[in-house]
């Protein structure tokens, strides 16, 4: 209670100040209610009953109503309530049945003065006609709910919800004779006083018990109702049937809520387990508290606002047996801690920002975003004017600034990502495959990369002597370029590397010479800083990766050709189109568990052994003392790194596949997970469900691995009787026929299904779509309306 | 709209039909229970071609001059699937493959090939079997009979005698279904293992039987089964508050809780802790029932068979022959049932005459149900009878027992007070954030069981049996020191004769104790069903008294 605020309000003659504070009870509180001149609170539970004045600075116990020497269960109180007419007129309810009304104005210490033995079961619910003074209802676990006039010893009228346990009775505030009662099932029921032989009206407001109701103390129409499901709902009642109109969804059951007198649309809530904090709602905004008390330490079990027309006190009593009154100004607002921005990028590297309006406005005077604000959208929310309350303007705008047209291209991503190959081929092949995709696509940075992982990882000897000696010549005449270009050049344009393409790429050789050698400084730095003597066959090693990728462009019309031949590759092999025939049936049995049977195909063709090991060649000798690949490992490592920053995640990811375990030791895994998630989730927002369910299924972290594992089921229906079909086989067992059959040419479909959801008919993927296309109903003649999309 | 159905690699998506376990159990030789999973089928089609596969390959393994001994003892493939046949021919919800397997059994017969017999009769040691295998049975009890055979493979003795009361049955399914079966935060072997551990506590080798098999399919490590010392320490872990649970559910504290969620190598999650302790108390309580209803073994358990033709003496231990109603206690009994019926009525009319009882009465009484509840120990004579090691090895601390917690002369644990922490107001807004789905089935079954009544009472009609149910259920929470402000204990007393409560505290506290005299010796001339009923009630609110506990243990925990 750092900030203690004081606070003065006026209310006619009636002044009432006073500060955050509470006070100790001896036994948790069940519940309190506080007296119609607010300067007095009974608190009541299970082993307490006392009424404290509310004074400045503090509680003072003034009357302690748990009188004799042992008191009986008369005194546990599920619920108190203070008459608002009759300031010495009191009433609870027992937890076990018993409804007791106490008079303070009996000279005795016993202050008990009526006692109404009713109920069978515990009530849990007691509440006074707000105009009435001799009139009390009761709410208990028995199902009924009774009426009682406190002149007469028993009750007037008995009202039985022929449902389950009543949870909360409530008078209406304006309708004389309506009152409002919940139920454990989650049904609402109005009731009138007069006719006690059945309901007014009845609606089903919650899933599960509804623990509280609270008419609006305004607006006639309007209840709340708290369930255990975690809502509070606001509902119209003026209307035939009940419309909700606001919903508020909580973190924990409701207890209780109470509306906050003044303000149209604030309402209090406290949860019945778990969560201890008191909040204030706009209803209308129902995704964040408005204010938040959170001093209590367990659950709080009653709330009530000081004053009838007092919206700046709240007074709470909790299971951590304390008292509390809650100044406003102490509250804490979680909007303040909320942040206020959101930020997000669009497939297509459009941006859209939201932010509180005043921020936009002052920055608007910038203009800071020359010609990409095509049109900036706002949404703008008007200020309810009557709404005397709200603190921070709730209004906030929103703008989508959208990058122009060619930068923001996306197409190399989605091109790159179904032509790469990242498993099935030996590793040299893997990445000039790559390199070749990524060259075609202009992107000479990244080819370079794969060529020099090939070089780095796989073995030399499926390099030919030819081509070696091809490149050594060629190699010794790429070496002036070295002076030409530092590093700091490279390093720059790497980030930005289709600029760089255009601004110095006339001759596309000229600019992977100029890659490849920069890349070779690297090297050689490298080899400098460990000081050791470097090997000439390594550096023409080296220089021999270049010159082989030189010697491939030389010769475009192969290149064009493997192109070719690699570009239909599909994420996963496509299943050979299975012969139809009718014993098909058998194998589908066996196969019980066949999901896992495609999955061990796809992994033996990964693990096809690399078959170049035969090939190594007489040059062998002389690649003899070449460095380990361990070695370069860090330098790996920090490419990875350092495509991850530049945003091209694909990239990191695709090295990291291919290389597999070569480099996986390397990073930590949850750097690996942040990269694996990031690619998966690109490719999932460019809708390449193949392509990312192939690089989970090629990932090596555990987290990334079971993603495809859950929600693999598949619900569907038989297409003879339209109903679901039993976790079995393909044989429904109501109609006994085989569910699996194609509706064009009426053989079993393995492989790629596809059926109608409407229908449930369906059938090989090309035999529907090709249906489809001429015709728009249902092969099968059930007449329904297909749609592929 | 159409839909694209590319199932995992475009494979055809049929469901495993077994766990992996399954097969990897399989013995080398050629017959093994393992393949025909076809049996359990829904089609028909599918189960007539796997039985006749069945009934070939067994033929023609056998020589037509059939075994001799040591060939018949060496080929455990043959035992298991002789044990399949004799359990699917009394089991099987399908009748033409019952009929084929009897079929098959006798045609092996006559090939001179030793067929296993049942021993004992029918799921119950104390219900007669016609009273549970009834020709015809109602619909929905045989739907959930072929849901519980398809989805595992037997309908085992306790789902059958639950079968009398369809609707709590398909209840208690569906939650023991989610517990051990679907998604949850526990792998499926160690649910198994928790089942057994729960069970071994009653020494219940029913339960304990039933979940190893279970375990070992569904891929459990067969060095567990050795004993709790072979399980990893986290399960271990789990002894001290399985202990607590299973027989006196007021000591469990925050403290409990706290040393099974610090961190640390063999720490839980909180998540887990919230299904093991839902696992635990089931278990617990279903123990209870396979006591209180004489479940017998399973016929392809250890126990359930012999090889040997039955000795007549086993025939005596039939509960056909019942001796309890007959005879001269026959009037009594009548009797007892009229004056139990009479003083319902009476206390459903008149509630009020006595509004002159005072609080202190209240709580006395309440007391006294408790302190009354100390007499009512089950006779001591019951010889400690020895178990097999392969249940008590899962018991650590086994002279840990039910013990009356409100023994004169000593500091008794404060009163549970039932308002304070109810199932529907806290248990379940508890256990509905940390495992949501259990959380609904549960509040379903408490109320489904809660709700149950025929409105029938031995011989009469129309009758309001929520008096009793309510006295039977809140006995059961005073025997765990739980109590309901708003009820009089005195009703207790005034409806529940002494052999019905001696019945309920033996198989709510000792379940291991119960005998089929205690079975017999209360309401004699009520029905079997109305007996198992009681036993329902006994079940759930025993689970509900011992999962309040442990629950109010998370939640102070969590405060």
């Amino acid at each position: 209670m750092e900030k203690m605020a004081r606070v003065t309000t006026a209310l006619g003659g009636n002044t009432i100040t006073g500060r955050t504070m509470f006070c100790h009870l001896d036994a948790p509180a069940n519940a309190i209610s506080v007296c119609r001149d607010a300067a007095q609170v009974v608190v009541a539970g299970r082993n307490i009953f006392k009424i404290y004045a509310i004074e400045e600075e503090q509680f003072v116990e003034k009357l302690n109503l748990r009188v004799g020497r042992k008191p009986s269960l008369n005194f546990s109180c599920a619920d108190v309530v203070w008459h608002q007419m009759d300031e010495n007129l009191l009433a609870t309810a027992a937890t076990n049945g018993v409804v007791v009304t106490w008079n303070l104005g009996k000279p005795s210490r016993n202050k008990q003065d009526q006692l109404f033995t009713e109920h069978k079961r515990t009530v849990n619910k007691v509440c006074f006609h707000p105009t009435e003074v001799y009139m009390l209802l009761s709410g208990s676990q028995d199902g009924y709910m009774k009426c009682f006039d406190l002149r007469k010893k028993d009750s007037v009228s008995t009202f039985s919800g022929q449902s389950e346990s009543v949870r909360d009775v409530q008078f209406s505030i304006r309708d004389y004779f309506t009152f409002a009662a919940t139920f454990e099932n989650g049904n609402v029921q109005l009731w009138d006083i007069r006719r006690p032989d059945r309901y007014e009206r009845m609606f089903t407001a919650h899933n599960g018990p509804v623990f509280c109701c609270d008419w609006h103390p305004e607006d006639r129409g309007w209840l709340a109702t708290g369930g255990r499901d975690k809502m509070v709902k606001v509902w119209d009642m003026n209307t035939n049937r009940a419309k909700e109109i606001y919903c508020v969804q909580t973190i924990a059951s409701v207890a209780r809520v109470k509306w906050r007198p003044e303000c149209k649309h604030h309402i209090a809530t406290c949860s019945m387990m778990v969560d201890h904090n008191i909040y204030v709602w706009d209803v209308r905004r129902p995704f964040i508290p408005s204010a938040m008390f959170e001093e209590h330490k367990d659950v709080t079990t009653g709330i009530v606002w000081r004053h009838l027309h007092d919206p700046y006190f709240l007074l709470s009593g909790s299971k951590d047996s304390t008292l509390y009154q809650h100044i406003f100004k102490d509250a804490s607002q979680p909007i303040d801690r909320a942040n206020p921005e959101g930020l997000c990028y669009s497939l297509y590297g459009d941006l859209a920002f939201a932010a509180k309006e005043s921020l936009i406005s002052s920055d608007s005077n910038r203009k800071p975003y020359i010609g990409d604000r095509r049109h900036p959208i706002f949404f703008k929310r008007k200020l309810d004017p009557t709404e005397q309350f709200e603190y921070i303007s709730s209004s906030s705008a929103l703008s989508v600034f959208e990058t122009d047209v060619e930068s923001g291209s996306m197409d190399w991503f989605v091109r790159t990502a179904k032509q790469y190959v990242l498993a099935g081929r030996p590793l040299a092949e893997l990445c000039d495959h790559n390199a070749a995709v990524a060259k075609e696509l202009d992107r000479n940075q990244v080819a370079q990369t794969w060529t020099m992982l090939r070089i780095i990882y796989s073995s030399p000897g499926t390099v030919s002597s030819a081509n070696l000696n091809h490149s050594m010549g060629k190699g010794s005449a790429s070496l002036p370029l070295m002076n030409s270009f530092n590093l700091k050049d490279i390093q720059s344009g790497m980030g930005s590397e289709s600029r760089l393409d255009r601004s110095k790429g006339e001759s596309r050789p000229e600019n992977i010479l100029m890659d490849s050698s920069s890349t070779l400084i690297n090297n050689d730095e490298n080899e400098e800083t460990e000081g050791s003597d470097v090997p000439a066959d390594y550096l023409l090693g080296d220089v021999e990766g270049d010159e082989d990728e030189l010697y491939m462009m030389d010769h475009e019309n192969p290149h064009a050709e493997e192109q070719e031949y690699i570009l239909p590759q599909e994420a996963f092999p496509l299943r050979h189109e299975i012969v139809d025939n009718p014993s098909a049936l058998d194998h589908l049995q066996d196969k019980a568990d066949s999901p896992h049977v495609s999955g061990n195909e796809a992994e033996t063709v990964s693990l096809t052994p690399v078959e170049s090991f035969s090939l190594i060649s007489i040059s062998h000798s002389l690649y003899e003392n070449r460095l380990p690949p361990d070695f370069f490992s860090p330098i790996v490592r920090d490419m990875l790194l350092f495509y991850a920053e530049q945003g091209d995640v694909q990239m990191t990811v695709s090295v990291l596949i291919v290389l597999g375990d070569r480099i996986r030791k390397e990073i930590d895994e949850q750097t690996q997970e942040h990269w694996y998630t990031s690619y998966i989730d690109l490719l999932q927002r460019f809708q390449l469900w193949n392509i990312s369910n192939e690089v989970i299924k090629l990932s090596t972290c555990r987290a990334i691995n079971c993603l495809n594992q859950a929600s693999t089921t598949l619900h569907i229906n038989c297409t003879n009787c339209k109903r679901p079909m039993s976790n079995k086989g393909w044989i429904c067992d109501r109609c006994r026929q085989c569910a699996s059959m194609c509706a064009v040419c009426h053989h079993v479909v393995k492989g790629l299904f596809v059926w109608c959801q409407g229908c449930s008919h369906g059938g090989h993927l090309q035999h529907i779509m090709k249906w489809l296309e001429s015709s728009s109903h249902c092969p099968a003649g059930c007449g329904h309306l297909c749609e592929y999309t | 709209m159409m839909d694209h159905g590319e199932a995992a690699d475009g494979g055809t998506p049929v469901p495993n039909a077994l766990p992996a376990g399954e097969q990897a159990a399989v013995a080398p030789r050629g017959l093994d229970p393992g393949r025909w999973v076809g049996l359990y089928s829904r089609g028909e089609r599918t189960r007539e071609e796997t039985m006749d596969a069945l009934g070939r390959e067994l033929l023609n393994s056998i020589p037509s001059t059939g075994l001799s001994q040591g060939e018949m003892e060496e080929s455990r493939g043959l035992h298991r699937t002789l044990l399949l046949l004799l359990r699917l021919s009394q089991s099987c919800p399908f009748g033409e493959t019952q009929e084929k397997c009897s079929q098959l059994l006798q045609a092996l017969q006559g090939r001179g090939i030793k067929t296993p017999q049942q021993l004992g009769s029918g799921p119950s040691s104390f219900l007669p079997v016609e009273e549970i295998l009834q020709e015809g049975a109602e619909s929905a009890q045989r739907r959930i009979f072929i849901e519980a055979f398809v989805s595992t493979g037997r309908v085992d003795n306790i789902t059958m005698v639950m079968g009398l009361h369809p609707e709590y049955l398909s209840s208690f399914w569906r939650t023991q279904y989610l517990l051990l079966r679907m998604d949850g935060p526990l792998p499926h072997h160690k649910r198994h293992y928790i089942a057994i551990m729960a069970a071994a506590r009653h020494q219940c080798s029913y339960l304990v039987g039933l979940h190893m098999g279970e375990f070992l399919q569904a891929g459990g490590d067969p060095e567990w089964l050795q004993g709790l010392h072979c399980a990893p320490q986290k399960l271990r872990n789990l002894n001290e508050i399985n202990k607590i649970l299973a027989h006196r559910p007021w000591l469990i504290t925050k403290e409990h809780i706290e040393a099974l969620l610090k961190t640390g190598e063999n720490s839980w999650s909180l998540a887990e802790l919230i299904q093991a302790l839902v696992l635990l108390t089931h278990y617990h309580s279903l123990a209870s029932f396979v006591f209180g209803c004489g479940i017998n073994p399973e016929i392809d358990h250890e126990g359930g068979h012999a090889f040997q033709p039955p000795s007549p003496r086993s025939c005596d231990s039939s509960p056909a022959s019942e001796e309890g109603v007959s005879g001269s206690g026959g009037r009594d009994a009548m009797q007892e049932v009229e004056v139990l019926m009479e003083r319902m009525k009476l206390l459903q009319e008149c509630q009020l005459e006595e509004d002159g009882v005072t609080q202190e009465e209240m709580e006395t009484r309440f007391e006294l149900e408790k302190t009354e509840s100390l007499l009512v120990n089950p006779s001591v004579d019951i010889a400690e009878h020895s178990l097999p090691h392969n249940v008590l090895c899962f018991v650590e601390d086994p002279s840990f027992g039910y013990k009356d917690f409100t023994r004169r002369g000593e500091q008794a644990p404060p009163t549970f007070r039932a308002q304070d922490y109810t199932w529907e107001d806290h248990g379940y807004s508890l256990i509905n954030r940390l495992y949501p789905d259990v959380g609904q089935l549960l509040d379903e079954k408490f109320q489904v069981v809660y709700n149950l009544t025929y409105h029938t009472m031995a011989m009469h009609r129309g009758v309001d049996t929520s008096t009793l149910r309510r006295a039977i259920w809140n006995y059961v929470h005073c025997v765990f020191g739980i109590r309901y402000d708003d009820y009089n204990y005195g009703e207790v007393n005034q409806l529940l004769e002494r052999s019905l409560k001696v019945y309920i505290k033996t198989v709510a506290c000792y379940p291991e104790k119960t005998t089929r005299r205690m079975y017999t010796h209360f309401w004699r001339h009520f029905k079997h069903s109305e007996k198992v009923h009681v036993n329902l009630l006994l079940l759930e609110a025993r689970m509900q008294a011992a999962l309040l506990y442990a629950l109010r243990a998370i939640t102070r925990y969590m405060t």
